[in-house]
């Protein structure tokens, strides 16, 4: 594995291989345990500095990291300098001086991940959060994790994501790590929502819902904000959600064994109904689960071995 | 003083000599006795006339933490420059003649080259009121070239008054071509590239619709449009047919635009960041030939110097904008000369001659190195080579977007008004 | 006994000498599953982990041994210490192995650690470690095929298979069927 993880493409088959056996091996270790601590990062100081409101995943992150026994330290825009226009970089040099080894970022900017790793701002591992409209790579996994478990391979598995890919970090790294590991990957949206040059990408685009869940394998339905409507990216939420929604007539059409993500926060009526949301099909709040198993996987691969 | 330079190419053809007198080129020919001239050898130098930047921000008024006017003019002389157009979109906006009167006399003080400042269109750039043109045009600056750059006149009826106003006296609109609507947010050319990094895109077509428009605008009124910083292969080909038809549209294009593409930007590193964005290698190649065949008239550096707060920092929060003055010859010998695209006397045709007729610089600069023209020249040698380290430009900024590249070329010496500015590659 | 062929072909791929071969192994892993039964005063209660790679196929042929002489089964299972390694940062961070804890778990029982190699002891103090975190055993036993010396820590082997006194510049190579195709164990020069 690289020094970070700014993007799934920063995995190879045999790294995303690795990084989901040892993600399992992270939930056999403390599924069921008196004791859920390992020691293996003891000593090591993960940052979790996030320019992003996301408690779901900076919790995600600390739990995981805590559980290796590393010292976890919430860096947040709010109540803290980066509130205060704290530049990136300067925020990175304290970081820095602070002898962080590892900062866990979410940016509201495509590529501050990438920045700071390489702008030599700083020397510790960086692992990406979520930035901008770019990539979330351990949502990515987690989602092959989640997968895994449910189709045995996800190799030659048909997996739909649906929704808007246009603004969707997590339906980019989706496409790379599960084109990585053989996925046959659809992504099913209004042509508004779907990014200039899609069309390069490793898998197939869809318009039309229906004809596609028939042959998935699994189907990922991606957040839509009502908003995108004022800007004409669709006419109505009552229409998306008729054209793109996954209601109880769709969730019918799937094959038996198909199972339904979702990265959350959900829209509840908006791209799922709670009817298929609560389904016993749905594997959303396991997702959750898987993510810290994920994490740990992570933390681990990047931080307990001496860097090459 | 007088100079007597020994040996020089003029425009690369034979070694010739050039005696320089009290401002003007007194003679031109072999051998010519120095008659108490200093001596200076050119031998392996090519004489071009000086060069005329129609597209500079100096920044001064109100960053002068990023450009002076001293600064950038010092950077200009560096380049080989003589003359730079100073862009209106300091802080205050020059869209009065006090504004554009002050850059003008700053440039003087500075003396390195002739500041030639370019008023607003629009009062504070906004694009609803037309700034007092006319003052601009009456006042010690003599303005001819208005432009919003850095915004674009996108009302169409503005746009289209502008253009007729200016023809009370030879003015001419220089347009930033950029719809704004298609635009928000924009960050880097529209494609897959764009997609993939998350970056929003700015597709060829916010820059097109806007060129298509104002040659037709431009004809209609038959008034002079000057388009900014073309950056794809569709505008060169609606300029091209413009021309054609006769509409009075001239273009330029940046070194930049000439010589780099949108894969830079997956380094998420600003410093290429640029408005409009570095587009793709086919859009690279037809705007090569198109300066080549004359259809883009004139390189233009869009010289944006930025602090470096403005810079090392996340891409989407950094400014648009390179540096460009002391890097432009060189660049445009990389890929004009050195590709055989253009010959040294098209090179000083499209950075000297047409900008200095573009900007209407009076007779004194863009003129052939002839007996009894103005002094201003520049020695350039073609052999060397040197790697960019933007810790030793001139300018007060670091932004250049060729830091580390090996680039050929060296400018030796700059004259203006036959008193050297740079001497062995050096501030004289 | 293996033939000398055999011998000859280890001896061309490690480079060393042959110090146990099947009938050796057989032979001790036998006495070892006595010994622990003996010492335990019967198999109830015993837990046997292994502790990956080697530990583990040593580990299940205890508790298979234990099977044919007492008639009851023993749990048995595997037990990763990589995560509890002191030496974690030497090296780029390896793959972890798999862990199986027998469903009974290890609380009020009696664990038996198997390794094929007793060297530094640096293992088993991260073995007793992991152990730790999975419960709270009445006793930990430890038992290894090999006891090769040069301990760096206060440990040692209840029951061991064989003690060969090495020199540090000498590997210790122990092979078996399940993962090596082969049991036997050798000796080479450690390369310079
Ligand atoms: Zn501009």
């Amino acid at each position: 594995m690289k020094d970070h993880l700014l993007s799934a493409a920063d995995l190879s088959r045999d790294d995303a291989i690795l990084v989901l056996d040892t993600s399992a091996e992270m939930a056999q270790l403390t599924e069921g345990r008196s004791v859920k601590k390992l020691p293996t990062l003891r000593g090591r100081a993960v940052v979790n500095l996030f320019f992003e409101d996301s408690t779901r995943t900076r919790t995600s992150f600390e739990l995981a990291a805590k559980r290796l026994s590393a010292d976890v330290v919430n860096f947040s825009a709010k109540g803290s300098s980066v509130s205060k226009g704290e530049s990136l970089k300067d925020t990175a040099l304290t970081l820095e001086a602070m002898g962080a080894d590892c900062v866990v970022v979410r940016h509201w900017a495509s590529g501050a991940p990438h920045r700071l790793a390489y702008s030599g701002w700083i020397r510790s591992s960086v692992v990406n959060a979520g930035d901008g409209t770019h990539e979330h790579p351990t949502q990515a996994i987690l989602d092959a994790y989640t997968l895994r478990k449910h189709l045995g391979s996800v190799d030659g598995r048909r997996i739909t994501i649906v929704g808007d890919v246009l603004h969707s970090r997590v339906a980019r790294s989706n496409v790379l790590l599960l084109a990585t590991l053989g996925a046959e990957v659809t992504l099913v949206a209004p042509p508004t929502l779907l990014p200039v040059g899609v069309e390069h990408w490793p898998c197939q685009t869809s318009y039309d819902l229906d004809s596609v869940l028939v042959k998935a394998d699994a189907v990922m339905m991606l957040r839509v904000q009502r908003e995108r409507m004022n800007a004409a990216f669709f006419p109505s939420a009552r229409e998306y959600s008729r054209r793109y929604g996954l209601d109880a007539r769709r969730f019918a059409l799937l094959p038996d064994d198909a199972v339904v993500l979702h990265p959350g926060p959900m829209n509840r009526g908006m791209e799922i109904t709670a009817e298929v949301a609560d389904s016993d099909r749905s594997v959303i709040v396991e997702q959750v689960t898987n993510g810290v198993y994920v994490r740990m996987a992570v933390l681990y691969l990047l931080l307990a071995g001496g860097r090459e | 003083m007088s100079w007597l330079i020994r040996g020089a190419r003029v425009l690369g053809g034979e070694p010739t000599d050039l005696l320089l007198d009290d401002e003007r080129i007194a003679d031109v020919g072999r051998r010519i006795s120095s008659r108490g001239a200093t001596v200076t050898d050119a031998d392996g130098l090519l004489a071009l006339p000086g060069l005329v930047d129609l597209h500079t921000h100096l920044r001064e008024p109100g960053r002068e933490d990023a450009e002076t006017v001293e600064t950038g003019t010092q950077a200009a002389a560096l380049g080989g420059f003589t003359a730079v157009h100073a862009m209106a979109n300091t802080d205050p906006v020059a869209d009065t003649a006090g504004v554009v009167e002050q850059v003008w006399r700053l440039g003087r003080e500075a003396g390195y080259a002739d500041v030639r400042p370019v008023g607003a269109v629009t009062m504070d750039l906004a694009g609803e009121r037309l700034a007092e043109l006319g003052a601009m045009t009456d006042s010690a600056a003599t303005v001819r070239v208005f432009s919003d750059d850095g915004r674009c006149v996108s009302d169409a009826v503005l746009m289209r008054r502008a253009l007729e106003y200016v023809k009370a006296f030879d003015g001419v609109i220089a347009q930033h071509a950029q719809e704004p609507r298609l635009t928000e947010g924009a960050q880097m050319n529209e494609g897959e590239l764009a997609g993939r990094l998350g970056l929003r895109g700015w597709p060829s077509v916010a820059e097109e619709a806007i060129v298509a428009r104002d040659v037709l605008l431009a004809a209609h009124v038959q008034s002079r449009l000057h388009v900014c910083h073309v950056s794809t292969r569709g505008s060169v080909e609606i300029i091209r047919l413009a021309k054609e038809r006769g509409f009075p549209v001239t273009a330029e294009v940046t070194p930049h635009h000439l010589a780099l593409t949108e894969d830079l930007a997956a380094t998420y590193d600003p410093r290429y960041k640029v408005n409009p964005p570095l587009r793709r290698a086919d859009d690279v190649a037809a705007l090569r030939v198109g300066l080549a065949d004359g259809t883009i008239d004139a390189v233009a550096t869009d010289h944006a110097p930025h602090p470096v707060e403005d810079k090392d920092c996340e891409w989407d929060a950094a400014a648009f904008g390179m540096l460009g003055l002391e890097t432009a010859l060189s660049v445009v010998q990389e890929t004009m000369v050195d590709t055989g695209l253009l010959d040294w006397a098209g090179v000083a045709d499209r950075m000297s001659a047409r900008p200095a007729r573009i900007g209407r610089c009076d007779g004194s600069h863009g003129r052939p190195l002839a007996a009894g023209e103005s002094a201003n020249l520049v020695l350039v040698d073609p052999a060397a080579s040197r790697v960019i380290d933007s810790r030793e430009l001139a300018s007060l900024s670091r932004n250049t977007p060729y830091e580390g590249m090996t680039l050929p070329g060296r400018v030796v010496a700059t004259f203006l008004r036959g008193r050297p500015t740079v001497l062995d590659g050096k501030l004289a | 006994m293996s033939t000398p062929a055999q011998h000859e072909r280890l001896a061309a791929e490690f480079g060393g000498r042959q110090v146990l071969d099947e009938r050796d192994i057989a032979r001790a892993l036998t006495r070892i599953a006595h010994e622990i039964v003996e010492r335990n005063k019967g198999a109830d209660d015993l837990v046997v982990l292994g502790i990956p790679t080697r530990g583990v196929p040593l580990a299940h042929r205890f508790a298979a041994c234990i099977a044919d002489a007492e008639g009851v089964s023993v749990p048995a299972g595997s037990l990763d210490v990589t995560m509890y390694r002191d030496d974690l940062r030497l090296r780029p961070a390896r793959a972890l192995e798999h862990t199986d804890i027998p469903a009974g778990g290890v609380d009020g029982r009696v664990v038996v650690l198997v390794d094929d190699v007793l060297f530094s002891g640096r293992t088993i103090r991260a073995a007793l470690t992991a152990v730790e975190d999975v419960g709270r055993p009445r006793a930990v036993r430890l038992a290894v095929l090999v006891d090769r010396g040069h301990r760096e820590l206060p440990i040692r082997a209840d029951h061991v298979g064989k003690n060969l006194p090495t020199s540090m510049r000498e590997s210790v190579k122990v092979m078996l069927q399940e993962v090596d195709g082969r049991d036997a164990v050798v000796i080479a020069e450690e390369q310079p």
